[in-house]
């Protein structure tokens, strides 16, 4: 906030305890900066207003104006009047004004909190012992905290639909519905693709998916995520897990360069399911539902577990020093990947500051159709990273043309291949065949079919690092799980490949370590730490890479400067 | 430190001679030995139960034979030294009970950990686990002590309670206020 800002904010009174907050803010966040909590389950901070489910009544007052004269009216010992609305009033849809008093505890709000809640489980079935919801459900929280505490209900309860699959990723209990609204506004406000709405009325009002419609788009988790109630769940998650045991650390949707932030939730090192993290910078409280299946990938049957030289287990010290013995040749090339973490590449970029040679480093791009959301054209999650640890000095491409040219001459006779398919990438099995492939990935590709050294690698979820997103933001990732056994941990294969190469340096294997060296070495992060980045990131300098045509178009939070893309 | 010196009295002629304790100490046996026997002869006389009892924990059927548990987890959660293991699984939906939703595909525990403290029983809101009166489990392997879904419900048996939650709840969806 600006110092402009800053002067225009307003006093209110909260429970007479005064606050500072920004004009047109609503009640409920005005009482949450004054450290208060205004029950509500309609109200997102990142959606319309609407105000339907009355659980924020709260009482206020403005200070009184004589309406002859206009000049304030006081009370005898000289402080305003204030003059209490005689009715509670909604939070959500009343903003702040100079001087206002708000009464979040009083008899009254408790009184109306108690009836609210009474008519909301009036229906409600009670499903709690299987529902996905238990534990992070507002109705759950909410009848503790300001319910009544028994029911006076003994006329039978309406019956709804249960177990509807309104899409294919999410399940409906419409008996659990207390008709909020989120996920209607949230599909025409966000998604922009409205297929949610109410049918019927009074207490037999149902949720439901337009005729011949459902809830398919790629945000259509995020209503699971907003629901306050068990009555949107996500079928990947159903009964898989609940949810008090999960373990959630905060991490980083590697799917595109917008960086979405996530919590992983996992138990005893297996992951049970991924949700957006809010961020007001990058991706507010949503995230694309394409970022939510990537932890499958920690358990594929297809990831290297093994050191191995041509194929044969061994230990990584063999390995290592095979791979160092190799990489000490002027004929080195290395293909870098854009969905390593900052650390990793540049430690990449120290390795090839040991191999002899000119050896040209490489990235493989890759692109998808943006959505103008949170998922953008670049589908590498950290190209910035690469440009700022100068691994690379353009934009990569799709395919490694030139590398294969360099093959075919004979000039390179050696790669190392960290987490890329270089067939894919177009290099042949012929050109492969004629180099030696380091191949350090975390899964099995034709390359590691080919490869002379293969190394593990970890998965994002089982290491801690930063990604550089689209708006060169810096953003820290936790290690959610161990990686899988055997597989050494953090940036050990690159410190030990490091230390074994000519003039060999020994760095410690953690991320901390590797960010004293990148503050000294990369100009924009001078005087940058790791614990120094906070859990919204941090924006570096972009000026070094105006000149790039960075492919992404307008999304959230996020402007293109560059033409190119503007243009597109 | 000062010594304090007693005086040790002489013994009387009654202490000196030992018949009154001996006496005295027959009298006792003689009461024991027409009383009834207080000990069993275990195994193959077994004790009573009392009403209360926490024996091994089992899973139970209702009358109607459906499995009570619904894999809520809560005494995996509640579980003081993490004995229960609860996979949870979703019934089908063309099964009879396909209104529960849920149910356990897998269901264990390890005898080996359990302490018998009765915590399952008393979180359980299904009313599905019971600590019932088998006190005494044997085993020649560790694998035989981890009991699984089959024999818990084999143990357990079944529940003559008169709830039926979940059938009243079928009826309801069935005929009570359905929508028009």
């Amino acid at each position: 906030m600006s110092e402009g800002e800053k002067d225009k904010r307003v006093p209110i009174y909260v429970d007479g305890q005064e606050v500072l907050v920004a004009p047109g803010t609503n009640l409920v966040e005005a009482a949450a900066l004054a450290g208060k909590e205004v029950p509500h389950y309609c109200y997102h901070p990142k959606l319309s207003v609407v105000g339907n489910c009355r659980m924020c009544l709260i009482e206020m007052g403005t200070p009184g104006r004589d309406r002859a004269t206009g000049e304030p009216l006081l009370n005898d010992d000289g402080s305003p009047k204030i003059m209490w609305v005689p009715r509670p009033v909604i939070g959500c849809a009343t903003t702040a004004s100079p001087g206002m008093h708000v009464r979040t505890d009083s008899p009254i709000v408790k009184e109306c909190r108690e009836g609210v809640m009474e008519f909301l489980l009036v229906n409600h079935p009670l499903d709690c012992p299987i529902c996905d919801q238990a534990g992070e459900c507002r109705l759950q929280e909410f009848a503790t905290d300001y319910g009544r505490g028994y029911s006076r209900f003994i006329e039978e309860k309406n019956v709804k639909p249960k177990r509807t699959r309104i899409g294919p990723r999410v399940m409906l209990d419409d008996e659990r519905c207390i008709l909020c609204s989120r996920c209607i506004r949230f599909t025409e406000e966000f998604a922009e693709e409205p297929v949610l709405g109410f049918t019927d009325r009074g207490s037999y009002t149902t949720l439901t998916t337009f005729p011949g419609k459902e809830l398919a788009h790629n945000y259509s988790l995020n209503t699971v995520d907003i629901c306050p109630v068990g009555a949107l769940t996500s079928t990947d998650f159903r009964f898989k897990m609940r949810v008090w045991f999960l373990k959630e650390t905060d991490s980083i949707d590697t799917e595109s360069s917008v960086g979405c932030n996530t919590v992983v939730g996992s138990r005893e090192g297996k992951i049970h399911r991924i949700t957006p993290r809010r961020n007001d910078l990058v991706n507010d409280t949503w995230m694309p539902d394409s970022g939510r299946a990537l932890y499958k990938m920690t358990e594929g049957d297809d990831r290297v577990l093994n050191y191995a030289i041509d194929g044969k287990p061994c230990s990584p010290d063999e390995a290592f020093s095979l791979a160092a013995t190799l990489l000490n040749n002027p004929d080195v090339a290395i293909v870098g990947s854009g969905r390593l973490s900052l650390e990793e590449q540049f430690l990449l970029t120290r390795i090839r500051a040991r191999i002899p040679g000119p050896t040209p480093s490489y990235l493989v791009a890759r692109t998808g159709q943006g959505d103008g959301k949170l998922l953008s054209a670049d589908r590498n999650p950290n190209v910035r990273g690469a440009l700022l640890t100068g691994l690379i000095e353009d934009l990569p491409a799709k395919e490694l043309t030139p590398l294969g040219r360099l093959v075919n001459e004979g000039t390179v006779r050696t790669i190392l291949v960290v987490g890329e398919d270089l067939s894919a990438a177009g290099l042949t099995r012929d050109q492969l065949k004629r180099v030696s492939v380091i191949y350090i990935g975390s899964h099995h590709n034709e390359t590691s079919s080919l490869a002379k050294i293969e190394i593990p690698l970890l998965t994002v979820f089982e290491k801690a690092g930063t990604f550089v997103n689209q708006q060169f933001r810096v953003q820290k990732f936790a290690q959610a799980i161990p990686g899988p056994k055997g597989v050494l941990f953090g940036l050990s294969n690159f410190t030990r490949l490091l230390a074994l190469l000519p003039g060999g340096e020994t760095l410690a294997p953690g991320v901390s370590a590797a960010w004293e060296q990148m503050a000294r070495e990369v100009p924009e992060l001078e005087g940058w730490t790791f614990g120094g980045i906070s859990s919204t990131g941090r924006v570096v300098s972009d000026a070094r890479f105006a000149h790039l045509p960075f492919i992404e178009t307008a999304g959230l939070h996020f402007e293109p400067k560059s033409a190119v893309a503007a243009e597109a | 430190m000062a010594t304090k010196v007693l005086e040790r009295k002489p013994l009387s002629l009654a202490e000196r001679s030992y018949l009154p304790q001996i006496v005295g100490g027959l009298k006792i046996t003689m009461r024991n030995m027409l009383k009834p026997p207080v000990t069993l002869e275990y195994p193959d006389e077994r004790p009573e139960i009392p009403v209360g009892y926490r024996g091994v924990p089992t899973l139970v059927r209702d009358p109607n034979g459906r499995e009570k548990c619904v894999s809520c987890q809560l005494c995996e959660f509640v579980c003081p030294p993490k004995a229960i293991r609860i996979t949870p699984g979703e019934i089908p939906e063309d099964a009879e009970t396909a209104h529960v939703e849920k149910a356990p595909k897998e269901f264990e525990i390890n005898m080996l950990r359990c302490i018998y403290c009765g915590l399952c029983q008393e979180v359980c809101p299904e009313e599905a686990i019971f600590l019932q009166d088998i006190y005494s489990v044997t085993g020649y392997t560790r694998e035989e002590f981890a009991f699984k879904k089959e024999k818990l419900y084999e143990l357990g048996g079944t529940l003559p309670d008169k709830h039926f939650k979940w059938d009243k709840k079928k009826a309801a969806e069935e005929h009570g206020n359905p929508h028009h």
